[in-house]
C-alpha cells in the first residue's frame, strides 16, 4: 500500500490554534515534513506529514482535539511545464475526482499531493501513465 | 353586526385618477381619542365585570358540555358550571397548560361540531407536535374586531395604507392583524416578511403608513434604509408600526421610532388567544389595553401559582370569554408582567399589561418564532456525527447561531465532510424550527461544561 499517512486535526479557526496544535507536536518530539491548513468558516482543518504518524496521534488526542489519519495518494512529477497538467488529465479523463491538491519541489523533485475519494483507482491509473507513486518512507527522505 | 365608521373629522378624502395617491398622508395633528367600539371601550367598571361573569359562565357551562379534557378537570375537582358565582370563583377553575394543548394535537380542545370550524393556526411546542388551535367563523370575525379596536386606538383609519410585513401562515400574527386592518378600511399590502427591497418599492409605490414588522426586522429595515440612502421622514410615508411577536425593549422603541421616523406601538397576543389584539397600546404607550370583555387576565407567582395583586409582576393567565370553537380556561402563557389598575387618559375602562419582560419557561422567541432548546437538542441528537455539548446563541438584531460540538467519531480528516455535515444539520434545524439559524461545529471539549443544569442559550441580543 504506497498511500501517504497524513495527521488530520479539527481545530477551531481563531488566533492561537496553529500555536497550540505545533507546540503539542513539538512536545512529543514530532517533526513536520509537510504541512496543508484549510479553513472553512469557524473552523479549520489542519494536515501534517510526520515522521512519527502513532506518537503524533496520541500526543494530539490526549490534548482533546478531533485527529484522524487521512490517507493521500503522493505522486512524483517531472519538475517542468504541463506535469500537474498530465496528472489531472489523467485522472479526469478517467472520472476520478480530486478533492484537494497541493504541490512542491524539494531537492529537484517535484511532488504533487493528492487527495481523493478513490485511491485504489487514482494510483492504477497514474501509474499506468507511468508516474511514480511515492510511498511513506521515500516521501519522509525526499 | 354593522358599525359605524371610525372616520376622523375633517379628514379628506381625495381621487387622483391613475394614481395609487388615493390616500392623503397621515396628518400630523394630534388626535384626540378615537374608539372602534367606545360603548365597550369606555363601559364601566362594574357593568364590564358583570359582562365578563355572564360570559365566564357561558364559556364554563359549553365546555363542561362538550370539551372531555374540561370534563374531566371538573370532575376531579367536584366543580360544577353552577358553581361559578362571581369573579372571585374563577381560581377554583382549572389551569390550561401549554402540555395540555400539546396533548390534545391534532384534536385540540374544541367545543363545536366539526362543520363548525372555520380555520386552523397552529403554534410550536416542545416535542415537535405544535398545538392545533382552532376558530370558528365567528372566532375570526371576532379577533378582527379587536383588531379594528387597537388600529383606531392608535388614530389609524380608513384612509391608512397598512403594510404587513410578518409571517403569513400557520401563524396567526400576520393573518389576524390582516383581516382586523380589512375590518377598519385600510388598504392592506400583504407583503410578508424579508425582502427588504420589494419592501422598499412597496413603500415607495403605495404610500405605505402603517407597519407591522418584528423589532428585530424594524432594526434592520431601519440600516437598510440607511445603507440606500433613504430618509424615511422625507421619502416615504410611514407613520406608525405596530410591533410584537418578540420581547424588546424601552430602548429598542425609541430607537425604531428615531430611525423609521414612526411612532411605535407595542402589541401582545399569544396564537392560542388569537394571536395579536389580545392587548395594544392607545395613543398615550403606557401599557397596552387588555380586552376585558374577551379575556380575563389574572396575575399569578408562577412557582405557587397564588394569585398576585396588581401592580405586582407575575406569571400571566388569560382566560377566553367569547371563543366558540376552542374555548381555554386560565390559560397559563408564561409570559411574565404585571397589570395596571389605573384609569388610563384616554377614557378606556379596560386595564393595561405593562410590556412582557421575560418568560418562566425557556421558550425563545427569534424572528417572531416560538422556539424551544429542547427542539434544538431532539434535531442535535439525531446526528451520529454530533457530540454531547451545544450551545445556542442569539446576538445581534436577531441572529441565531448553534454551535455544535463534533462527536470524536465525527471526524474522518476532510473539510469537505464537515461543511456537508454543517449544512445538513442547518437543514434539519430549519425544518424543525422553521427559521434558518447559523451552525458552527467545534471541535469536541471546546464549548464551556456547566455543572448540573446545562446552560444552552446565551442571549446578547440588542433588543
Amino acid at each position: 500500500m504506497s498511500a501517504v499517512k497524513l495527521v488530520a486535526v479539527f481545530v477551531e479557526n481563531k488566533p492561537g490554534q496553529t500555536a497550540r496544535i505545533t507546540k503539542t507536536l513539538a512536545d512529543a518530539g514530532v517533526n513536520i515534513r509537510w504541512v496543508t491548513i484549510a479553513s472553512s468558516g469557524p473552523f479549520g482543518v489542519m494536515k501534517f506529514l510526520v515522521d512519527k504518524c502513532d506518537p503524533a496521534l496520541e500526543a494530539l488526542k490526549e490534548k482533546g482535539p478531533a485527529v484522524h489519519f487521512l490517507d493521500v495518494l503522493a505522486v512524483e512529477v517531472k519538475d517542468k511545464p504541463g506535469a500537474l497538467h498530465a496528472v489531472a488529465e489523467t485522472l479526469g479523463s478517467h472520472g476520478v475526482n480530486v478533492d484537494n491538491v497541493s504541490g512542491f519541489v524539494a531537492n529537484k523533485r517535484a511532488v504533487l499531493v493528492l487527495e481523493t475519494h478513490d485511491i485504489p483507482k487514482a494510483r492504477a491509473v497514474l501509474e499506468k501513465q507511468g508516474l511514480r507513486v511515492l510511498t511513506q518512507e521515500e516521501m519522509l527522505n525526499l | 353586526m354593522h358599525r359605524r365608521c371610525p372616520h376622523l373629522l375633517g379628514r379628506l378624502f381625495v381621487w387622483i385618477a391613475g394614481g395609487f395617491g388615493r390616500k392623503l398622508p397621515a396628518n400630523p395633528q394630534t388626535i384626540v381619542s378615537m374608539f372602534w367600539d367606545q360603548q365597550i371601550e369606555t363601559m364601566g367598571r362594574s357593568a364590564l365585570e358583570q359582562l365578563q361573569v355572564k360570559r365566564l359562565q357561558a364559556t364554563v357551562r359549553r365546555v363542561a358540555k362538550s370539551v372531555p379534557f374540561y370534563q374531566q378537570k371538573f370532575a376531579e375537582r367536584g366543580l360544577k358550571p353552577g358553581d361559578l358565582k362571581s369573579l372571585e370563583d374563577l381560581r377554583r377553575l382549572p389551569f390550561t397548560a401549554n402540555a395540555d394543548l400539546r396533548a390534545t394535537y391534532p384534536k385540540g380542545l374544541v367545543a363545536v361540531p366539526a362543520e363548525e370550524l372555520a380555520r386552523l393556526h397552529t403554534s410550536s411546542g416542545t416535542t415537535g407536535k405544535p398545538k392545533a388551535l382552532f376558530f370558528s367563523r365567528k372566532d375570526v370575525d371576532n379577533a378582527a374586531e379587536l383588531i379594528a379596536r387597537c388600529f383606531v386606538m392608535t388614530g389609524c383609519t380608513r384612509d391608512d395604507i397598512f403594510q404587513n410585513m410578518m409571517t403569513y401562515g400557520l401563524f396567526t400574527g400576520a393573518l389576524v392583524m390582516h383581516y382586523g386592518a380589512e375590518k377598519v378600511g385600510c388598504l392592506v399590502i400583504p407583503a410578508g416578511p424579508g425582502n427588504s427591497e420589494k419592501q422598499l418599492l412597496l413603500m415607495q409605490d403605495f404610500r405605505s403608513t402603517v407597519l407591522h414588522i418584528t423589532p428585530s426586522y424594524a432594526l434592520y429595515f431601519a440600516t437598510y434604509l440607511e445603507s440606500r440612502g433613504i430618509n424615511p421622514r422625507k421619502d416615504l410615508a410611514i407613520r406608525k408600526a405596530f410591533i410584537g411577536a418578540e420581547p424588546y425593549t424601552e430602548e429598542t422603541r425609541r430607537k425604531i421610532e428615531k430611525a423609521l421616523g414612526v411612532d411605535v406601538y407595542n402589541s401582545y397576543g399569544l396564537s392560542e388567544m388569537n394571536g395579536p389584539g389580545v392587548a395594544f397600546e392607545c395613543e398615550h404607550k403606557r401599557g397596552m389595553h387588555l380586552w376585558e370583555d374577551h379575556y380575563i387576565a389574572e396575575i399569578i407567582d408562577p412557582q405557587t401559582s397564588e394569585p398576585l395583586p396588581d401592580g405586582k409582576r407575575g406569571e400571566l393567565v388569560l382566560t377566553t370569554l367569547c371563543r366558540e370553537a376552542m374555548p381555554i380556561l386560565r390559560y397559563r402563557t408564561r409570559d411574565i408582567t404585571s397589570v395596571i389598575a389605573e384609569p388610563c387618559p384616554c377614557g378606556r375602562t379596560h386595564r393595561r399589561l405593562n410590556r412582557i419582560t421575560g418568560r418562566s419557561d425557556d421558550m425563545l422567541i427569534v424572528r417572531g418564532v416560538n422556539i424551544y432548546p429542547q427542539q434544538i437538542e431532539q434535531v442535535l441528537m439525531a446526528v451520529p456525527q454530533v457530540g454531547r455539548n451545544y450551545l445556542i446563541v442569539l446576538d445581534g438584531l436577531d441572529d441565531m447561531t448553534v454551535k455544535v460540538e463534533l462527536a470524536e467519531s465525527g471526524f474522518d480528516g476532510r473539510v469537505e465532510h464537515l461543511v456537508g455535515l454543517q449544512t445538513e444539520i442547518v437543514n434539519r434545524l430549519r425544518a424543525e424550527i422553521l427559521t434558518k439559524p447559523k451552525v458552527e461545529l467545534v471541535p469536541p471539549g471546546t464549548l464551556p461544561v456547566s455543572e448540573g443544569k446545562a446552560k444552552r442559550v446565551v442571549d446578547n441580543r440588542r433588543l
